[in-house]
């Protein structure tokens, strides 16, 4: 387990950290249903790291003006709205004002509980979407978000967030190297895209590499014989990025499913009444799966028809033929997709 | 002391002579010796290659060398690959055509790099010089594909036309059918770099009766069909350069694809191979026996596919890849191509947040171990520790160009978390005749010491997001003897790094620095104690007037530039 250096600063969002911070002293101590991630919640560890960043990383749900428009949050889903947590358990809005927004909620801690999701995860994390790729990632470095240029205090800031591991040999093997190092690391989203110039690639290069890619997934979608792998898109509503899934590394339904559910599990937000308070408990625990089984979520893809269908209906080759992206979307969203659909909401009302 | 009754060795077999010196470092020491010499020199004088074009002025140029036939043009700071430089800031190339047009209309060839290019300039180009051969244009921009009818249509003799990574505008493709029915001299014709559909019935032609031709790297509009009738038409290419790699084949085609590679015994370079996909491939094994070029970097292999074609390329010396192989497809390249000097590898999405793929110090270290006679790296990756460059530096110990780029700027050793100061250590004490570096990573003065310490045949360094205080560049400038060109981005130094190099810039080609510490007075300073120095800070819209955010810092002959354009301001 890693342990998790507690000065992080976003560059610019300091104040918005400090909020934090100065909010979560407020939250009580018991704080293991209000942590934004199940994997840390289940995770045996409890250092006491681990509990600061529980708390930091339970949202006091403060409006925090944390628009880190990640680069990746692009799913249009997202939009702020009240008292809605990840799950669409209902919060209530705290007669102080707060806004919450999954989005800001995930967004501030999420980079911590993600890191930290991974961080307790089996080491299987992202071997779905990685099944082709032979990167082996080991560790992760520490990384530093390049602002324009250091300024004169030449300081280096650093983020918390580690790089989702592949191979599971290869994180057993570093897993023990690292216990002597100190630094979680990761990638920052939001830092890969803001530096001009950086890293130095041609525009050519990356007009053709970007035209490359479209046509390429555009291709992998319908199934293009002797394609090596299939990545399409997968966007959750309230989710602040986007994932991508290589639809060969899974035979049906079930292991789809089970992959989603790995990439998205730690999206599952516990319960935090609006004024810090630990909310219902069994969310916390439940997985993406239950949910997508039990009320909320349906799974849909886009076709190649540009229309939005239920996954499950068609067989599974022509499904991986046919998808060109997916979206777990919220059942309320889902009526009208599908007979299905609208009988679970039904049922949940 | 000797009468000057000595022997007076007629100019004309003197000129004759040296007319046979080729290396530009030999006329250069020969020109130095004496007047007549001098002038023996500069009259036999063929191909001349200015590598800064505001160094000198067309008119010296042309007046010191009436009789060149070959001219290569470098114009703006690399950095200008990578959106640092505005787009007006100059290197135009119409006054050195009109200058050649006036003294040296026999001109031949021309190759230009980042310099601005007009379509009026190119017709210019086209009517100006009927003798003219050689065309090549690399990482140009200006110009448009209208410009390229001119060539093809009015250049009778035109052996080359080669167009790289251009900011071309790209109007159509019917440029290609301009060349005339009698045309047949082509050797060289490289139009990748273009996008529109050219006819394919015109090229189809072209090829057939250029008998000559060597080189073609055809564009993504080409398709797979169309490739293997050019390969019938073309079988003694030496470089082909293939478009769309991909298409629903018949068994059939196929077979005919492969034939078609099958007869083309003397390719020994291939790039291209968009979209290739794995059924596919195996159509180019027959033609990659003699294959020592490789460039896959337009190409999203896997290590798989990737240890499957290698296998066939024993001869390889110079590969390109994307880092979609992996570490496990670098594993294949150390297994599979012994006499590997050069390898290459891009990154396929350096901006996608949401995959992260890539290459890490493993795949390095396998290329390291498996391929001793590497001397050039090109190496974007994710991550490095200081403890694998200092193996793979002692299993490669050859480097003359050692690139490393970490993506994520100012990453330390993962492992360690320390900064990757020793791992450059390592490389400039090993690699005794490296020429070129790029460091990147969190770096601290230290580096700069050892580099400035130990990299003697340094001649360009580049240099991002590194170093803790000016000290790190005044190591560098105090020491590397050869240092020829440095550029540098978001580093902590300042003036008095700038003016610590006074001395030296005058045996340097440039310096560039951008976000830096730089101040205009620092930079004024700089350009009043050396005024045989252009000093030029370019200004970005929103920073404060004291702060020069962009500084260019060249020798000259020709003075201050008369062309910068408003954002530039030549001190």
């Amino acid at each position: 387990m890693m342990s998790i250096p507690l000065e992080h600063d976003y560059i610019g969002l300091a104040e918005a950290s400090s909020s934090i911070e100065r909010a979560s002293d407020k939250l009580s101590s018991s704080s293991s249903s209000s942590t934004l991630c199940t994997e840390q919640n289940n995770s045996s560890s409890s250092s006491s790291n681990n509990n600061n960043n529980n708390k930091k990383a339970c949202l006091d749900f403060k409006e925090t003006e944390l628009r880190l428009g990640l680069p990746g949050s692009k799913s249009p889903e997202r939009k702020p709205t009240n008292g809605v947590s990840l799950f669409g358990k209902d919060i209530e809005t705290s007669s102080k004002g707060y806004t919450l927004t999954p989005l800001k909620n995930i967004v501030s801690g999420a980079k911590r509980g993600f890191s930290d999701a991974i961080d307790g995860s089996s080491g299987t994390w992202g071997l779905s979407m990685n099944g082709k790729s032979e990167a082996d990632l080991g560790k992760g470095p520490v990384l530093y978000s390049p602002r324009g240029g250091l300024d004169e205090k030449n300081k280096i800031i650093k983020e918390a967030s580690v790089l989702p591991q592949s191979p599971k040999a290869v994180q057993e093997k570093k897993k023990n190297q690292l216990t002597a190092s100190n630094e979680p690391t990761s990638a920052s989203p939001a830092a890969k895209a803001q530096v001009v110039g950086w890293p130095p690639i041609r525009s050519f290069r990356k007009n053709t590499m970007a035209s490359n890619l479209a046509k390429n997934n555009e291709e992998d979608a319908e199934g293009k014989p002797g394609s090596g792998c299939i990545y399409v898109k997968v966007s959750m509503d309230g989710a602040p990025y986007l994932r991508k899934v290589d639809l060969k590394t899974c035979s049906n339904y079930m292991e789809l499913s089970s992959a989603l559910e790995k990439m998205f599990s730690c999206f599952t937000i516990g319960q935090c009444g609006s004024n810090g308070l630990p909310g219902r408990d069994g969310l916390s625990e439940s997985c993406l799966k239950d949910l997508l089984h039990g009320s909320e979520y349906v799974l849909t893809y886009e076709d190649k028809d540009g229309d939005w269908m239920l996954v499950g209906d068609v067989p599974w080759d022509m499904f991986t033929e046919s998808c060109r992206r997916l979206r777990i979307m919220k059942g309320s969203e889902a009526i009208g997709l599908a007979p299905r659909a609208m009988e679970k909401c039904k049922n949940r009302n | 002391m000797e009468s000057t009754r000595s022997l007076s060795f007629p100019d004309k077999v003197r000129e004759r002579v040296f007319a046979h010196l080729t290396s530009p470092e030999d006329r250069s020491s020969v020109s130095l010796v004496c007047k007549s010499w001098y002038d023996a020199e500069r009259l036999s004088r063929t191909r001349v290659s200015i590598r800064n074009c505001y160094s000198v002025s067309p008119e010296i140029l042309v007046r010191r060398f009436p009789n060149i036939r070959g001219v290569s043009l470098k114009g703006k700071p690399r950095f200008s690959d990578f959106n640092l430089v505005p787009s007006d800031w100059g290197a135009d190339v119409h006054a050195w055509l009109v200058a050649f047009a006036d003294r040296c209309p026999l001109l031949e060839e021309l190759s230009l790099k980042r310099m601005a290019v007009s379509d009026e300039s190119l017709e210019f180009l086209a009517f100006s010089f009927p003798n003219f051969k050689v065309l090549s244009l690399l990482s140009c921009d200006g110009f448009t594909t209208d410009g390229l009818e001119a060539i093809a249509t009015f250049c009778k003799n035109l052996t080359e036309l080669d167009i790289q990574e251009n900011g071309v505008e790209d109007r159509s493709g019917s440029w290609l059918s301009c060349f005339p029915e009698r045309f047949t001299s082509l050797e060289v014709l490289n139009f990748s770099n273009l996008t529109s559909e050219v006819d394919f019935d015109a090229l189809e032609r072209l090829v057939s009766r250029c008998k000559s031709l060597k080189v073609l790297k055809v564009n993504r509009s080409v398709s797979l069909e169309q490739l293997q009738k050019l390969l019938v038409l073309a079988p003694q290419l030496v470089e082909l350069g293939t478009g769309s790699f991909s298409l629903e084949f018949s068994a059939h085609q196929f077979a005919e694809l492969e034939s078609a590679f099958n007869n083309c015994k003397n390719i020994q370079s291939l790039s291209g191979l968009l979209d290739a996909t794995v059924r596919y491939l195996p159509a180019i094994y027959p033609a990659c026996a003699n294959l020592t070029f490789l460039n896959l970097s337009y190409a999203a292999m896997q290590s798989d596919e990737l240890d499957n074609l290698l296998m066939h390329c024993p001869h390889l010396q110079r590969l390109w890849v994307l880092d979609t192989v992996g570490d496990k497809g670098l594993e294949a390249v150390g297994s599979n191509c012994p006499l590997l000097e050069e390898l290459r590898v891009f990154p396929a999405d350096p901006f996608d947040e949401e995959i992260i793929q890539g290459v890490t110090e493993e795949g390095f270290l396998a290329v390291s171990f498996g391929c001793p006679r590497l001397h050039y790296v090109l190496y974007f990756c994710q991550q490095m520790t200081n403890a694998a460059v200092a193996t793979i530096v002692q299993n490669c110990p050859d480097f003359t160009h050692f690139r490393l780029c970490i993506m994520n700027p100012g990453q330390p050793d993962y492992l360690t978390n320390e900064p990757m100061d020793e791992a450059f250590g390592a490389v400039v004490k090993t690699c005794t005749k490296l020429q070129r570096l790029s460091v990147s990573g969190l770096l601290t003065d230290l580096a700069f010491e050892y580099i400035g310490k130990h990299a003697k045949n340094l001649e360009v360094l580049s240099v991002a997001f590194a170093g803790s205080s000016d000290w790190g560049m005044q190591c560098v400038l105090e020491g590397c003897p050869k240092l020829s060109k440095l550029e540098i981005r978001d580093c902590p130094f300042g003036d008095a790094a700038l003016l610590s190099g006074l001395e030296k810039y005058e045996s340097m080609r440039s310096l560039w620095m951008s976000a830096c510490n730089v101040t205009v007075d620092g930079c004024r300073l700089l350009a009043t104690k050396m005024p045989r120095l252009n000093v030029e800070v370019i200004k970005d819209d929103e920073s404060d007037d004291s702060q020069a955010d962009k500084v260019y810092v060249y020798r000259t002959v020709a003075g201050p530039r008369r062309d910068s354009p408003p954002s530039v301001l030549a001190l």
